[in-house]
């Protein structure tokens, strides 16, 4: 199921060096045809290796346009479903569209903290030498299972 | 996950370093994608399959990765992952990954409700005893964005690929440095360093795909992982484990959509085209296998072992039973829950399998309506999932673990015991791993992955303090490798005009038509899905000799711009870890992993002979494999798993 790029939605973000998707893709599939010669559609991008796409919806996901969608594979899927998503800062929504006409539509969370928001080590102690050889990270979260001793048959 | 893990951790021990010792380290972490959305959960996942909790011993869990690996596994890994793993779940909750949680009335909520986290006693849900349900679309987002911050950004470069890894001049069995390329620029990278945590997931693509048209992208695990991470660390010389092993899930046929929430939460019901549970019907197969088919919960690949049966003998295709599943789910639930659960139900694949949803829109399939086909996938290497295909790493020195090895025919140079001084690091000085890197664990999954390399990224400071006077020297010189790296480009330059049309030319080869190549060979003569996952000795003889062969033509690859020439390193790497599986399977005189491949001339598991580690060496000069036995060992004691056999 690859992607692909609505040609009249697609503004090569702005002609910038490397558009969003471009940035984004696992795999390197999306590609700015910078003249045309490729697409015969210049300063847009396109999914260059359909065929390999994973539809990690992450250029769908972060296109500033929503110029992209996908189109599920061809070779296996029916035609005329769809299966979009508008990924805001805090949620993410879907619109559901079955081959036969039905609609779903679903919220969900995605993060519960500000975008850029994270102080990774705020409020977390530093690391001592004295530890680098002994079991543990150099925090504590309350998450360390140290264990029944008897557990440990050879011990 | 294991690369985000290590960026949190490292600065925090090189602060220390720098602050109680003078020495200033330069870290360094290359991706060869955008770390927000790169390795295998850059599309989200929905549920995070390893949180032990404070009512659970990590004894328990490496008992759990043991059997279902069918009891051949590095306790004092899992071990070792499953008491820290908790750690790394707390941080994404406080960095703001949306967990799911039970009220006291025992009503689930999705982790955007103000309910009190994980670490101050919040209670989750349990898909399983293992798991817990996450809203985790942005998942590797917020864990990239923690690391970094932990970083900075002057210390991360993007789409680099790393092609290989370089061995120290003056000491072949240390590491000293890495090259590799921008996919962006015509430019390529040569490192020098003391340590490399090496973390670039398992392998995808190496077998013919069940899709090979448009679909043939939509592997289960990530096209993109794509075996660098063994490939690499066997030409540096580093001991690889358990090769042999292969994970081939038993997924949502077409979309791979994840099984487990409708296993686990659903409590839906596998059966074959008769509406029968082949797991009731033909529990008796388990019986073949002490004492794995015992245990509460069988081995994933017997699981498959008994799917397969159903198939082959014609009672085919295997149905998720959805339907049955919601409507008892609905005779309890309020109207309100049964929205609810319709919501999770989609969920469960939109946060990580987009793709199924395309295949039910489709299909016009709703699951309370109409169930859905399940099928087992072609094989899959790697380490962090059901798979323990990987690198022998040095473990931890406090859990017991064995100081010496038992079985002979170790190469005399590898380490005897199962530590050796430096946790996660390979036979191979200075080279660490992490994830899908170590090998003989399993079930690390996301957050064991994270944890895992937060674990390396300690004992690389350490590493890297104790040898703060050697200098790393190539034992290649660096226009050298540029050239090897260019290779491809050259084949292309040189013979492109020899022929009218660029893809078919008798000097070189395509990296897609190498890459078909390559599945060819493994579907059809290492147990891919062409042979119903069955091999023999002599079907693995015409492999070795057509992989040896194809190697030598990835020689001729073909590359006519960066995008071709990373996949025609993927391919490499591709070869190289498709040959370990094979060269492994063919060692191991037996049938391990039933379900999941067998070989039919010795179509049975020996406990007696092969219950142990199989490892292995690859010479970079000769390009010869050496494999051999490693002693097995208990660390904790396995009995408790099982019960008297099914009848």
């Amino acid at each position: 199921m690859p992607t692909f790029v609505r040609t009249e939605k697609c503004d090569g973000c702005k002609g910038q060096d490397k558009t969003a998707c471009m940035y984004i893709c696992p795999h390197d599939l999306m590609k700015l045809d910078k003249d045309g010669s490729e697409t015969g559609h210049a300063m847009k991008s396109f999914n260059q290796e359909p065929e390999q796409c994973w539809e990690c919806y992450s250029c769908v996901k972060i296109c500033p346009q929503n110029a992209i969608e996908a189109r599920h594979y061809a070779d296996i899927v029916p035609l005329g479903g769809s299966v979009q998503p508008l990924r805001g800062t805090d949620s993410i929504m879907w619109t559901i569209k079955f081959r036969n006409g039905g609609m779903k539509r679903f919220k969900f969370p995605i993060r519960t903290t500000p975008e850029g928001s994270i102080d990774c080590y705020g409020g977390k102690p530093t690391a001592s030498m004295a530890n680098i050889a002994k079991s543990g990270f150099f925090n504590q979260e309350n998450g360390y299972r140290a264990g029944n001793p008897a557990e440990l048959i050879r011990k | 996950m294991a690369c985000s893990g290590a960026a949190y951790e490292i600065m925090r021990w090189a602060d220390a370093a720098k602050a109680e010792t003078g020495v200033d380290l330069k870290i360094k972490l290359v991706d060869k994608a955008a770390m927000d959305r790169s390795g295998a959960v850059a599309q989200g996942l929905s549920a995070i399959n390893t949180y032990i909790g404070d009512a659970q011993d990590p004894a328990d869990y490496a008992r759990m990765v043991s059997n279902d690996l069918m009891g051949i596994t590095r306790d004092d890994l899992a071990y070792d992952v499953g008491r820290h793993v908790d750690e790394s779940v707390h941080l994404f909750e406080e960095w703001g990954l949306p967990i799911w949680k039970l009220d006291e009335n025992g009503e689930r909520h999705d982790g955007s409700v103000d309910m009190p986290k994980l670490k101050d006693g919040g209670k989750p849900v349990r898909s399983g005893k293992w798991q817990i349900m996450i809203n985790g679309e942005s998942y590797k987002w917020i864990v990239a964005e923690a690391a970094k911050k932990a970083l900075g950004m002057d210390r991360i470069q993007e789409r680099i690929f790393i092609v290989k890894l370089v061995n120290d001049k003056n000491d072949p069995q240390r590491i000293a440095g890495a090259v590799g390329f921008s996919v962006r620029d015509h430019k390529v990278v040569v490192y020098k360093f003391k340590a490399c945590l090496l973390a670039a997931g398992g392998c995808v693509n190496l077998f013919r795909p069940r899709s090979v048209g448009e679909g043939q992208g939509r592997a289960w695990y990530p096209v993109w992982n794509a075996g660098s991470t063994y490939s690499m660390a066997a030409e540096a010389g580093a001991e690889l484990t358990m090769m042999e092993n292969r994970f081939v899930p038993a997924r949502f046929k077409d979309g791979y959509g994840p099984v487990g929430a409708w296993f686990l939460l659903f409590k839906a019901q596998a059966t074959n085209a008769n509406g029968e549970v082949y797991m009731v019907k033909n529990k008796e197969m388990l019986n073949d296998y002490p004492p794995y088919g015992q245990a509460a919960v069988p081995a994933s690949c017997l699981r498959n072992h008994l799917m397969l049966k159903e198939m082959q003998e014609g009672r085919g295709p295997i149905y998720m039973d959805t339907v049955t599943a919601l409507a008892k789910l609905r005779e309890t639930l309020s109207p309100r829950e049964v929205k609810h659960l319709e919501a999770e139900a989609w969920e469960d694949f939109l946060d990580m399998c987009v793709g199924q949803c395309g295949v039910w829109v489709g299909e016009n399939i709703e699951p309370e309506k109409k169930n859905s086909e399940l099928m087992p996938t072609e094989p899959y290497l790697l380490g962090s999932h059901s798979g323990c295909c990987g690198i022998w790493v040095s473990g931890p020195e406090d859990v017991g673990a064995p100081t010496a090895e038992s079985k002979d025919g170790v190469p005399a140079h590898l380490p005897a015991g199962w530590n050796w001084g430096y946790r996660a690091m390979t036979t191979i000085k200075g080279l660490f791993t992490a994830g899908d890197g170590v090998g003989a664990s399993g079930h690390k999954f996301s957050s064991g992955s994270h944890a895992e390399g937060r674990l390396a990224a300690k004992a690389m400071v350490k590493y890297c303090l104790d040898n703060k006077d050697w200098k790393p020297e190539l034992d290649t010189p660096a226009d050298e490798l540029v050239a090897q790296i260019y290779q491809p480009v050259r084949n292309f330059l040189e013979h492109k005009d020899y022929t009218t049309a660029i893809d078919v030319n008798p000097n070189y080869i395509t990296p897609k038509m190498l890459q078909f190549r390559l599945q060819k060979i493994m579907d059809e003569y290492v147990a891919g899905v062409a042979t119903y996952y069955k091999t023999n000795d002599k079907m693995l003889a015409v492999a070795e000799e057509k992989l040896e062969m194809l190697k030598e033509d990835a020689k001729k690859m073909r590359a006519k711009d960066l995008h071709e020439l990373l996949r025609a390193w993927e391919n490499y790497h591709r070869i190289l870890t498709a040959e370990a599986h094979m060269k492994h399977i063919q060692f191991r005189e037996e049938s391990r992993y039933p379900g999941f491949y067998y070989r039919m001339d010795k179509n049975f598991v020996d406990e007696e002979n092969w219950k142990c580690f199989v490892n292995s060496i690859y010479d970079k000069t000769t390009q010869k494999w050496t494999v051999f036995k490693r002693a097995h060992v208990d660390l904790v004691d396995k009995s408790k798993l099982f019960k008297p056999a099914a009848h």
